[in-house]
């Protein structure tokens, strides 16, 4: 059954072309097999697999997702996608006192791989992304040699809104910008935060 | 011409992809040659633009051959994939709603397989009347229970447009396959390739004449280049090829020119409307939003075909006394 998780990849990546179209446009440079943080606006459950389908397949294996751990592995079949298909990055919600919780992702980083965050934690409702979380100046401050690419998702909130468990089909797509300079010796969190969502923000003018 | 009716149905069908098949090679040599001595960048850009619409040509005999060979069955999957996604395209641009979500699902997934099992089962009775009167309804109703009251027939008429246009008028075409005729069964191909023929060349003319013509807009924020001249001449046109090709039809050539003239003044009568469509969308072409959405222009292509095909196969089983 090592077959399994390559073939429910590619028919996961073929529901989301079917039914999203599934446009990627790299404005910022093509895709490339270098180490890289790529950072969008989060809008949907479907965000992750629109990345993950609009990338090469050569590069999805060592492009890995942040899962919370409390919601994917709460049963088998949620464990298992995540674990064997996505190859995810697990996070605990809950901090505990002794434990960074960015521990796991510098730890993918460190293996080489490639993460896909949504800075904002959490889903927003359509329109601009909230603030950013200090989770991705912390990981470039200490991976300064990964690339920080910016990515607008658009339209996707249309296929999947909030609540509801089946998709409509409607054409979505994912803009890649140019990478991100990393957090300057002087810069503040804050500045570099916000100067990363606006790199995100602009992406829907390239888009539209 | 005597060798050629004693060729069984099949043989006949074959000998038409043959010859289809063959003008196209042709053709896209004849155009590998010109590209040869393209010098401006006026020549270049024109020649972009026709390699885009030969690449289309190429695509659209390709479709029609494969719902050929894959039999009815094949025909209507194909037909239906393609009605998919330009009931995609269209809803994509029309700026739907979180409390339609409801009926675009009933839509997508209800509406559309069931119009297309409707033709594949040649079901044609209740395949007329299903979308204009049984989902007229249920669309509405599903909205309503949605219970949102905001712009409520806005919404739903923009949904229903979408259905009658890419479902229900595309869904005609494998219909026409589909229709069998006294002396003339098995050659639904040739009954799809004289409506193609004929939307295509009202088409071309149209488009060719609007240049060369002194116009007059009709409706210059619209369309500046419709005029009814060059409609009606690209109509009459197409008529004249219809009456032309009466040969690989069940019609005589009078009536075959009828048909011509009515499916192709439909056609492009049709791509008149849907460019008023694209206005109020907000856009040049289905596939100018292609940098956002991923559009691939699929309806701009089968616009014409959207409206030609309703018209053009009532009016077929009405010529035959409606007895199919």
């Amino acid at each position: 059954m090592q077959w399994l998780p390559g073939a429910v990849g590619l028919l996961l990546a073929g529901l989301a072309r079917l039914v999203t179209g599934a446009q990627g446009h790299w404005h910022g440079g093509p895709p490339k097999a270098e180490q890289r943080i790529y950072f969008a606006n989060h809008q949907s459950h479907l965000d992750w697999l629109l990345i993950w389908a609009v990338l090469p397949r050569d590069l999805r294996a060592s492009t890995r997702p942040i899962a919370a751990r409390d919601y994917w592995t709460a049963n088998a079949l949620r464990h298992w996608i995540t674990r064997e298909v996505f190859n995810a990055v697990y996070v605990d919600r809950q901090r505990s006192e002794d434990q960074d919780p960015l521990e796991p992702l510098a730890e993918a980083l460190e293996r080489g791989d490639s993460l896909v965050m949504f800075p904002e934690g959490t889903r927003g409702q359509a329109g601009l992304p909230q603030a950013f979380k200090s989770g991705l100046y912390h990981l470039a401050a200490q991976f300064p040699q990964v690339a920080l690419i910016p990515a607008w998702i658009d339209n996707v909130q249309r296929v999947m809104p909030k609540g509801e468990l089946l998709p409509v089909p409607i054409l979505c797509s994912v803009t890649f910008g140019a990478p991100l300079a990393p957090p300057g010796p002087g810069e503040d969190k804050h500045v570099f935060l916000e100067r990363a969502r606006e790199a995100v923000v602009a992406l829907d003018a390239v888009a539209a | 011409m005597g060798a050629l009716e004693e060729l069984s149905a099949s043989q006949q069908v074959g000998l038409l992809f043959v010859l289809l098949f063959g003008v196209l090679a042709l053709v896209t040599a004849l155009a590998v040659l010109r590209s040869l001595r393209e010098s401006g960048p006026r020549d270049a850009e024109r020649g972009r633009a026709a390699r885009r619409e030969l690449r289309a040509v190429w695509a659209g005999a390709a479709l029609f051959w494969a719902a050929w060979i894959s039999g009815p069955l094949g025909a209507t999957l194909l037909f239906g994939v393609l009605s998919f996604l330009a009931l995609r395209e269209f809803i994509t641009l029309m700026h739907t709603g979180r409390s339609d979500h409801r009926s675009l699902l009933l839509a997508f997934f209800a509406v559309l397989p069931l119009q297309y099992a409707l033709v594949a089962n040649r079901h044609f009775d209740l395949f007329t009347v299903f979308i204009p009167v049984y989902i007229s309804l249920a669309l509405p109703v599903v909205s309503a229970l949605a219970g949102d009251p905001e712009r409520f027939l806005e919404r739903n008429a923009k949904i229903q447009w979408g259905i009658m246009v890419c479902v229900y008028g595309l869904s005609h075409t494998p219909a026409l396959l589909l229709l069998q005729f006294p002396h003339h069964e098995g050659r639904g191909a040739f009954l799809l390739l004289f409506l193609v023929v004929v939307v295509a060349t009202a088409h071309f003319v149209q488009q060719g004449l609007v240049r060369r013509l002194p116009r007059r807009p009709v409706a210059r924020r619209i369309d500046r280049r419709f005029g009814l001249r060059a409609w009606g001449l690209g109509a009459l046109t197409a008529g004249a090829v219809g009456g032309l090709l009466y040969g690989i039809t069940p019609f005589r050539a009078g009536p075959a020119m009828a048909l011509a003239l009515l499916a192709s003044a439909s056609g492009t009568l049709g791509e008149f409307v849907m460019q008023a469509l694209k206005r109020d969308a907000g856009v040049r072409a289905w596939g100018h939003r292609a940098a956002v959405t991923g559009a691939v222009g699929l309806l701009d292509r089968v616009a014409a075909l959207c409206f030609a095909a309703p018209v053009f196969f009532h009016s077929v089983r009405w010529y035959f006394h409606a007895g199919m």
